[in-house]
């Protein structure tokens, strides 16, 4: 709630504590993205689960650490994907190259 | 290749494209240019009143494209500079009647006599942007610190650049110091990163804009007014100029704008 102070001296305060220009920043930050990939986000969220998908026919991956993105250089638009392994990934694990010439020796 | 052939456009309507193309033609009339205006928002001709001209037109665009006059024929010079000149939009007619072609022709033949073709876009994205753009050396997107503005402006800036026309330079219209101060406006800081193109004007909210539109005088002629200072600055710019923003930022009342009006040693 605003409090008499803010309102008089016509500070508002959304939720949030946020001011509503860096709300409209934010907001175009995430539009333009997509205006400009024309891709919907929807059709993002698909493309990410297939990368995901196919990634982890090979490797176990660290699900709650995925993370990726649209970004943006200059005026170009970048997917900046960052997927951990499990560490448990038993490939890594298992063919430890060390050990095995060890045994071969 | 002669006189240089500027565009203006924005996307959006209503964002000031016709204030900012007759106040930066005036602009470089002033610094001793030779300039003509092109209206190409045909169908909705606005240009002539925001100029003061509307009384003068004979011929206009279309004529010229369909070959009843010549383009001469059809400007109409401005009464205080004798080198300004502006071509009129067709009020009866619509875009089909020019095509992007016929813009590059036009235009081709007025580069030798001019240093500037300034040419009003309509808004939208279709064909009325394409002639407008036909021809154009460097693009001026005119935008507001408003979402649904500067998300238009970005559309254009992709279209350009899908046509190598781009990515072209930034006007920030309207803009409000007082609700930047407060957070509720976008900062043209704010605006450029979001567009990520050059930024060629900030041009504040300002109430002497109307007044002139009204009276058929672009702000630009106004001494004392703070839009009309920043026109200037766009002009200067345009002619290779190296000239700082107006700071809004510490614009604390009037007696401050006068005294910063008065170092920023305008002709």
């Amino acid at each position: 709630m605003p409090n008499l102070f803010d309102r008089v001296f016509g500070r508002s305060s959304p939720p949030a504590n946020k001011s509503s220009g860096s709300t409209a920043k934010e907001r175009l930050q995430f539009v333009l993205i997509h205006d400009r990939m024309n891709i919907p986000p929807e059709k993002l969220e698909a493309m990410k689960r297939e990368i995901l998908e196919v990634i982890s026919k090979y490797v176990s991956i660290d699900d709650e650490h995925v993370d990726i993105a649209l970004q943006q250089r200059d005026r170009n638009s970048l997917l900046i994907a960052e997927i951990p392994f499990l560490k448990t990934n038993e490939g890594i694990e298992k063919e430890d190259p060390k050990r095995e010439s060890d045994d071969d020796l | 290749m002669g006189g240089k052939v500027i565009t203006i456009t924005s996307g959006k309507g209503g964002v000031g494209k016709t204030t900012t193309t007759a106040n930066i033609g005036v602009a470089l009339a002033r610094l001793n240019q030779k300039v003509v205006m092109i209206d190409a928002d045909i169908g909705l001709r606005n240009l002539d009143i925001v100029m003061g001209l509307e009384n003068r037109i004979v011929y206009d665009l279309v004529d010229v494209v369909e070959g009843r006059c010549k383009a001469r024929q059809a400007m109409i010079k401005h009464k205080t500079f004798p080198e300004l000149y502006l071509i009129p939009a067709a009020q009866t007619r619509d875009k089909t009647a020019v095509s992007p072609a016929d813009m590059i022709q036009l235009t081709d033949g007025l580069r030798t006599e001019f240093d500037f073709i300034i040419i009003d876009s309509p808004a939208g994205i279709e064909r009325g942007f394409r002639n407008a753009v036909a021809a154009a050396d460097d693009v001026l997107i005119v935008t507001n610190p408003e979402v649904s503005a500067v998300r238009d402006a970005d559309r254009v800036i992709g279209l350009l650049e899908a046509e190598n026309k781009g990515p072209g330079q930034l006007i920030l219209n309207r803009v409000k110091q007082d609700m930047i101060r407060r957070g509720e406006m976008l900062s043209p800081e704010d605006v450029t990163d979001l567009l990520a193109i050059k930024l060629i004007g900030i041009v504040p909210e300002d109430e002497t804009v109307i007044p002139s539109s009204n009276s058929g005088i672009p702000v630009t002629l106004n001494d004392k007014s703070l839009a009309g200072l920043a026109f200037r600055n766009i002009a200067r710019r345009l002619l290779g100029e190296e000239v700082p923003f107006i700071q809004l930022s510490e614009s604390k009342g009037l007696f401050k704008r006068i005294a910063r009006l008065f170092a920023g040693g305008e002709r």
